[in-house]
């Protein structure tokens, strides 16, 4: 027993504690002993380096701002790049009076009242420390003439600073977002997220777009600098200086042209184009019009632009592609297909009725096909390529939700495709819980899932509402046959320093459990959509290569029972949206597209031509003739240049 | 024989206290004296507060040197608890200052639980062990290890990491005296070690760039890491003879933070130097051999156990302090023993070195 063996030899532990007691003072006098080394390499070996530091109250640490990374388009074009440019700032603690001061600097340079009122913004944001700009993007004439008569004003400085600027504007507004002033919002946040310390003195950081999700990337990393300085403030000398690293350059996989040409096609009109290559993922095109002018958020944006922008009735701002949600309308009917055949509702080859209209057993409403006439009896590959609404009213009704839902929503509908863009909403593939969740609050009848609530289910209206891109992402993954990625439009991450390349997204997440010939059966009817007696024949006249796609028009308004819709009666807010989907060539594709036109009716005769001029542009290189001489002269690939080395910072 | 009164009361005074601690703990506030003077821009202010404690302190110390360690030993327990409920009750009712919640407000006074922890986790466990002495087995380093969790995850809750840390090594202090095997001491070295990686996985980008930057203040030279280069150059640019008393630049131009409290070494290293800090740093040793001393001479298991770990705990703070300033181990809320402005800090110090006298004398 153990407790004998203890009891039997107190020597033994006596012996024991006297051990560990010396154990512990030994240790003790080593800890002490390493103390007084790093005293003597503090205050012997250092000394002099110290003394200096500590003479020079002087002397003080800045921070050097990275470059920020360049955003290039798939074929290297600059789409976001740095201008360097001098900035006349004002530190509001070294000087005595302000407002003498800013007069007394009108006289050198021209101060706008618009100048002005951002300073006194700036000014209330800001630290008494730190430097306010009064005036940026200095003419050289006016940079010389303040830096020849500065010594007259302590605390006005002119430094080089990194502009951020977006030369394609409005074409690339929601895709890139833009850089703004750090607010106190940015502020607590990067204090939450521990990243402040790599914000010492950076005055911009990403807001929206990809400027803002790929924030870490692009920005890089600060560096240091101990100078010595003057009486006045002013940096005399260099003593030491860690380099900053620069930040990362992002690649996308979109390619400006192809954006030029959806962007142009789409005119005056509101809508979105979404092209994504089936095969990686990566995003050709991504455009919401209209679009805005992302520079004038960068240095902070004046009331009445700001106010004209946003009261627009046509909504600039919203991102219509990542954030709109439309009822898909017919554009629904290829993935409901797959739904039927995979679940085996559906016989590919079975002739089913088409009629004009369709009822529920025991009810009297109406369900009306688009044509009144109907289509006879048709096999699934006809029933896409006529759009029959009937056929899948009856298909829907058969089914019941229960068995839709699940079906459908693996092609991604209904929820985030993961897109490398913050803020993206889900959508809404209907279900008996969403329902009920939905409506929770109103009366339960309000939420319960009534069998009627199925049919409009079926030709993309009554509950369903998605975005752009997740049709363009459901396209993608059906024209893969059922190969899914994630959709980016960022697909190279080149690091500034090494030139390294990371690639990003390039590997499918998830295969389909769909069988092969049920992509081939809907593959084929969204083929013969654009063949003679197709709904898109027209825009399928003259294709070199083999296009398949599918027409929508999304009601926006309920049309009441017996009345005809008349786009000529409605305001045009209400008139239908014009969908189409499409993937080409159908034997390998590498173009999926997603386009909506908002209220302009049949989807054959506003989105399919878009997406018919796209998708020749994209596979053969030609330019529509009605854009012909309206482009933007957009230079060759060009080496992306890191702007001045000496300049301080990318703003 | 008759001896005149004066002589009488002074004997009266001096015989609990232990007069090689007393002449050790003298110097070092001598010193103190001197560096707060200059830290407080020469006010008189913290410097008469400062005396005021210091009775305060010598009166406690004189009490708990003066009572039996038996009778002292009798309170561990109901003392552990209180600390246990009331660090309870800040987790439920506490004062949230700077961002933790430390401070229970009991109407009148505003107390910190951890404080009273210091002391009686220690004597709690060296309790524990007296009270099993003879039927010693393994069970009971289990329950003594949860004598220790609980208080420990209180406070590391609070959040007080640094706290924390000094309370659970005080435990462990009492553990490794009292016979805690060899094995189970390298064991849990080595899983701490092993379990470091795992835990670097687990965290989040900005969790790890906090971290290094305890570990590295040159990561944000502007923001925390400015404190402690700013008292990195205090130290250093003292030299080894010092810029000389009320000299420190440093000091003076407001370039080191709270340089009466956590930060006052760097306004002593910076005045005093080289020399002065070997001098504190060999006044601290001679306090912590001593404390050993009595250690090592004490009658019961409880005596040397808590004198023991008192002993190391003082040590603790001491190399904490001094080590965090001069920048070689990450910035925690430790002030310097008897050196640093603050009566709670000090009267809890005396508290400790009252008990270890106390056993010290049973030891004649």
């Amino acid at each position: 027993m153990s407790r004998h063996a203890r009891l039997k030899d107190p020597q033994s532990e006596e012996n024991q504690f006297q051990l560990r007691l010396l154990i512990a003072f030994g240790f003790m006098v080593l800890m002490l002993l390493l103390l007084a080394a790093r005293f003597v390499w503090l205050q012997v070996l250092q000394y002099d380096h110290f003394s200096t530091l500590a003479q020079n109250n002087s002397i003080s640490l800045v921070p050097v701002q990275p470059n920020r990374g360049l955003i290039l388009d798939r074929n290297g074009i600059v789409l976001a790049q740095n201008h360097a440019a001098y900035t006349l700032e004002l530190v509001p603690n070294k000087i005595p009076d302000l407002d003498a001061t800013v007069k007394a600097l009108g006289q050198l340079v021209e101060i706008t009242p618009r100048d002005e009122r951002r300073f006194r913004k700036f000014l209330a944001e800001s630290k008494e420390f730190e430097p306010v700009p009064l005036k940026l993007k200095l003419k050289e004439e006016e940079a010389a003439r303040l830096a020849a008569n500065i010594w007259r004003f302590p605390g006005v400085e002119v430094r080089a600073w990194l502009f951020r600027d977006y030369p394609y504007k409005e074409l690339t507004s929601h895709v890139l977002g833009y850089i703004g002033r750090i607010n106190q919002r940015d502020q607590k946040q990067m204090e939450e997220e521990g990243t402040l310390a790599n914000y010492r003195g950076a005055t911009h950081i990403g807001k929206l777009g990809l400027e803002a999700t790929y924030e870490n990337e692009l920005h890089g990393k600060n560096g240091f600098e101990e100078v010595e300085t003057d009486a006045g403030g002013r940096a005399v000398r260099s003593l030491r200086r860690t380099p900053p690293v620069h930040g990362n350059n992002l690649q996308l996989a979109l390619d400006i042209r192809i954006q030029e040409i959806a962007d142009k096609l789409f005119g005056t009109r509101r809508g979105a184009l979404v092209a994504i290559n089936p095969q990686t993922g990566g995003v050709l095109a991504f455009v919401s019009k209209p679009g805005f002018d992302p520079n004038v958020f960068i240095d902070g944006i004046d009331t009445a632009t700001w106010k004209n922008l946003n009261e627009d009735w046509q909504k600039p701002l919203v991102n219509r592609a990542l954030r709109g949600l439309y009822p898909p309308g017919s554009t629904f009917k290829p993935f409901f297909a797959m739904a039927g055949l995979e679940s085996g509702a559906l016989n590919p080859n079975e002739l089913r009725p088409a009629p004009g209209y369709f009822t529920l057993p025991g009810s009297s409403h109406q369900f009306r096909d688009s044509v009144p006439s109907g289509h006879g009896m048709v096999n699934l590959a006809k029933a896409i390529a006529v759009s029959s609404d009937t056929y899948f009213y009856r298909l829907a009704w058969e089914m019941g939700i229960d068995r839709i839902h699940p079906l459908v929503a693996q092609f991604g509908l209904g929820s985030k495709t993961g897109i490398d863009l913050d803020n993206e909403a889900s959508g809404v593939l209907p279900s008996k819980e969403w329902k009920a969740k939905r409506f929770a609050k109103a009366r339960p009848e309000v939420g319960r899932w009534y069998p009627a609530d199925v049919v409009s289910v079926g030709i993309g209206q009554g509950f369903n509402a998605y975005t752009p891109l997740q049709m363009a992402n459901a396209t993608a993954i059906l024209a893969n046959d059922g190969k899914a990625f994630t959709p980016h439009l960022v697909e190279k991450i080149v690091d500034a320093t090494s030139n390294k390349v990371r690639l990003v997204d390039s590997e499918p997440v998830r295969t389909l459990a769909f069988k092969p010939e049920h992509f081939a059966t809907v593959k084929e009817g969204m083929h013969a959509v654009l063949q003679a007696g197709g709904t898109a024949a027209r825009i399928g006249v003259g294709l070199s290569y083999n296009m398949a796609g599918k027409t929508g028009t999304a009601q926006v308004v309920q049309i009441k029972q017996g009345a005809k819709y008349n786009a000529g009666a409605l305001a045009e807010q209400y008139r239908d949206h014009s969908w189409f989907i499409s993937f080409a060539p159908v034997e390998h594709p590498t173009i999926a597209i997603a386009v909506i036109v908002e209220n302009a009716g049949f989807g054959a005769t506003s989105a399919a031509p878009i997406a018919r001029a796209v998708t020749d542009y994209a596979l053969t290189g030609k330019v529509p003739p009605e854009l012909e001489g309206q482009l933007l002269t957009i230079p060759s690939s060009k080496k992306p240049d890191q702007g001045v080395r000496d300049a301080s910072a990318a703003r | 024989m008759h001896q005149p009164l004066a002589k009488r009361i002074w004997d009266a005074i001096a015989e609990p206290f232990d007069g090689w601690l007393m002449a050790f703990l003298g110097g070092i506030f001598l010193l103190s004296l001197l560096v707060l003077y200059s830290a407080s821009n020469q006010s008189w202010y913290k410097l008469d507060n400062k005396l005021v404690y210091t009775l305060l302190s010598l009166v406690v110390m004189w009490v708990l040197a003066k009572a039996r360690p038996q009778a002292i030993m009798n309170f561990a327990p109901p003392l552990y608890a209180i600390g246990v409920i009331l660090l309870v009750g800040v987790e439920l009712f506490g004062v949230i200052v700077n961002g933790s919640q430390r401070w229970l407000n009991l109407g009148i006074v505003r107390i910190q639980p951890s404080e009273i922890m210091k002391i009686a986790l220690p004597m709690m466990l060296a309790w524990y062990f007296q009270k099993y002495e003879t039927t010693l087995n393994w069970k009971h380093y289990i329950v003594a290890a949860l004598l220790i969790a609980v208080p420990g995850a209180l406070v590391l809750k609070q959040p007080d990491l640094g706290t924390a840390v000094l309370i659970m090594s005080a435990g462990f202090f009492v553990l490794f005296f009292a016979g805690l095997s060899w094995k189970v001491i390298i064991g849990g070295l080595v899983a701490f070690a092993a379990s470091l990686p795992v835990v670097w996985n687990m965290m989040h980008d900005y969790q790890r760039r906090r971290v290094l930057t305890l570990l590295d203040p040159m990561q944000d030279p502007l923001g925390d890491g400015y404190h402690i280069i700013q008292s990195m150059i205090a130290i250093g640019s003292g030299g080894p003879w010092g810029k000389g008393w009320l000299n420190g630049s440093q000091t003076h131009l407001d370039y080191i933070p709270e340089r009466t409290t956590d930060f006052i070494f760097a306004v002593y290293s910076e005045e005093f130097g080289l020399i002065g800090n070997l001098t504190l740093v060999v006044l601290y040793l001679c306090i912590i051999s001593r404390g050993m001393l009595i250690t090592a001479r004490a009658q019961t298991l409880y005596g040397r156990l808590l004198a023991g770990a008192i002993t190391l705990s003082f040590f603790v703070y001491a190399f904490v302090n001094m080590g965090m300033v001069a920048g070689i181990l990450p910035v925690v809320g430790v002030p310097l023993p008897f050196m640093s402005y603050g009566g709670t800090a000090t009267v809890s110090l005396a508290v400790a070195l009252g008990m270890l006298m106390s056993i010290g004398n049973r030891n004649r």
